[in-house]
């Protein structure tokens, strides 16, 4: 059943019929087991991996991303998941996590503009009750992401024929 | 001039050399006639090896190579085959399995010594064995049952001049893999013959459909028996030039005599590398090894469905199927689907005689090429058929 991960994850858009050649499995039985991760919410979604430099260039959309490290005051009873899925609810808002280390939550937002992204933090983020500090980290390029290489990949360098 | 030598001279260049120029020579060419991976080392092992460059790790290495490799390797082979070799006077690294099966020839035959060689084979077997001074002697299997070594023919071809035999598992080109059954009787032929057995198992880590039986752990089989591996294969480390040798203390002595004179050390730079493999790569292998799985099937199914008749290829990275229905003899058929369709195979007559109706595939291509070359196979195979 893990084959079956394995190969939605490097192509979502693998079929069943295509994951069942490629790992011997049977066809229905992969249509049945993604079926039912997907009901059990296992399998969130499929979508695409975007190189936002390539965006840039290709488009001339701009995308900014920024890291966002959060403290804050955790709420009796309620610790951090109420103040995170606060943040969390903000369409600006890619990720949030709880991290261990300085800060509380480590965000990831997106924009159309350092400017954007400025106002949101100024204007929504640091504003929300119990929100304490902010630092925002802009990225400045994107070398890998989500287990995809943004950098050249190496040529096949191989003979066309060898013993 | 006087003539060079006759040994040397009689051995017929490689087969495999034509079609390199052919295939040169064009464009758009996906080649299924490659014998690595696709996959660049492995980013650990690369850095380890730059790491090493830069620390001015540029020396020579003790001739049997890094100590902590070789106990790197022998624990790793005594954790995954429960075979036991110490690293100390067992174990020795070689320059790639390639200077491994020579040393290995030249220490165990005496000039006119036979060597039984199961076929299609790796194409530097016999010439190895010819210029160690020995005879070759092919003995055929089929792929009706899918390359299986018949023991009876081996038994049949031992003559009084019968000192080893060479075996792969899995193997190229074939991709097949043998039974533990097979290969312990083929130990007990090796013990009442008193031969040596010479396993190379450069491809022990990429078997698909069965768990590897290492030959020296079988009963019986550890005295008698030469180890050939390496890195090159699962660890895609090919142009890096480094394996090893392992064998009882008598023969890695002679061997060692051979390789401080030849090549006095495997490149140190590669010996770290490999190291930093062994420690960190399993993960990296496993997930190459899944991928390799997956093309097989793909590639193998869609042979299949193009009416080439393919045994299943239990290992390495190889498919063999057999193209006599399309009545054209195997050099033949490569040279035309190289022309016509521009994808690179090998025939598999380069393999020996009962090579031939046969043409090696290499699948360690990305799947989209894959689904590429199979395209265009099927239209070749479709026009020979009218």
């Amino acid at each position: 059943m893990r084959e079956i991960l394995d190969v939605l994850r490097a192509d979502g858009h693998a079929t069943p019929e295509r994951i069942a050649t490629l790992t011997g499995l049977d066809a229905d039985e992969v249509r049945a087991q993604i079926g039912a991760w997907e009901r059990a919410g296992l399998i969130r979604r499929y979508k695409a991996v975007v190189d936002v430099d390539r965006l840039r260039e290709v488009t001339g959309i701009d995308l900014i991303i920024a890291l966002i490290d959060v403290s804050v005051t955790p709420a009796r009873g309620l610790g951090f998941d109420d103040i995170a899925a606060r943040i969390a609810r903000f369409r600006e808002v890619r990720s949030v996590f709880l991290v261990s280390g300085a800060q509380d939550l480590r965000c990831v937002v997106t924009g159309a503009s350092m400017h954007d992204i400025a106002d949101f933090v100024a204007k929504k983020l640091s504003t929300i009750e119990r929100v304490t500090a902010t630092a925002t980290h802009f990225v400045l390029k994107t070398y890998k992401d989500d287990d995809e290489l943004f950098i050249e990949t190496e040529p096949d360098r191989r003979l066309r024929v060898a013993p | 001039m006087k003539p060079l030598n006759p040994i040397i001279a009689a051995c017929p260049p490689s087969g495999i050399r034509r079609f390199f120029d052919i295939a040169a020579s064009m464009d758009n060419v996906i080649s299924l006639g490659v014998g690595e991976p696709d996959f660049v080392t492995p980013w650990p092992a690369r850095e380890a090896g730059i790491y090493a460059l830069e620390r001015g790790y540029t020396t020579y290495t003790s001739n049997a190579g890094l100590l902590e490799l070789r106990q790197a390797i022998c624990a790793d082979l005594a954790a995954r085959h429960t075979v036991s070799y110490q690293p100390g006077d067992e174990c020795l690294i070689t320059a790639g399995v390639s200077e491994g099966l020579d040393v290995t020839l030249r220490v165990l035959l005496a000039p006119g010594d036979e060597v039984i060689i199961p076929e299609p084979c790796y194409v530097a077997y016999g010439p190895c064995v010819s210029f160690a001074g020995g005879t070759p002697v092919p003995v055929p299997t089929d792929g009706a049952d899918g390359f299986r070594l018949h023991i009876d023919r081996v038994a049949a071809a031992v003559t009084a001049r019968t000192k080893a035999i060479l075996i792969a598992s899995p193997a190229n080109p074939t991709g097949a893999v043998q039974t533990r059954d097979d290969l312990t009787a083929l130990v007990a032929l090796a013990a009442r013959h008193d031969l040596y057995l010479i396993s190379d198992e450069i491809y022990e880590r990429l078997s698909y459909t069965t768990p590897h039986t290492c030959l020296p752990s079988l009963p019986a089989a550890y005295e008698r028996t030469v180890l050939l591996g390496g890195f090159s294969k699962a660890h895609a480390m090919t142009g890096w030039r480094v394996g090893y040798i392992c064998a009882p203390a008598p023969i890695i002595e002679l061997v060692y005599r051979i390789h401080q004179y030849t090549m006095l050390c495997a490149p140190h730079v590669s010996q770290l590398a490999a190291l930093e493999a062994l420690r960190s790569g399993d993960d990296d292998v496993a997930d190459m090894v899944a991928d390799y799985d997956r093309r097989r099937r793909l590639f193998v199914k869609g042979l299949h469905h193009i009416g080439l008749a393919c045994p299943e290829p239990g290992g390495a990275f190889y498919a063999f199927p057999s193209i006599t229905t399309t009545g054209l003899n195997s050099e033949t058929f490569a040279e035309e689907l190289l022309r016509t369709q521009r994808v690179a195979v090998v025939p598999g007559s380069v393999f020996g005689p009962s090579g031939e109706g046969h043409i090696r595939c290499c699948y360690a291509t990305a799947l989209p090429l894959l689904e590429e070359a199979l395209q265009r196979i099927g239209r070749f195979v479709d026009t020979l058929r009218g």
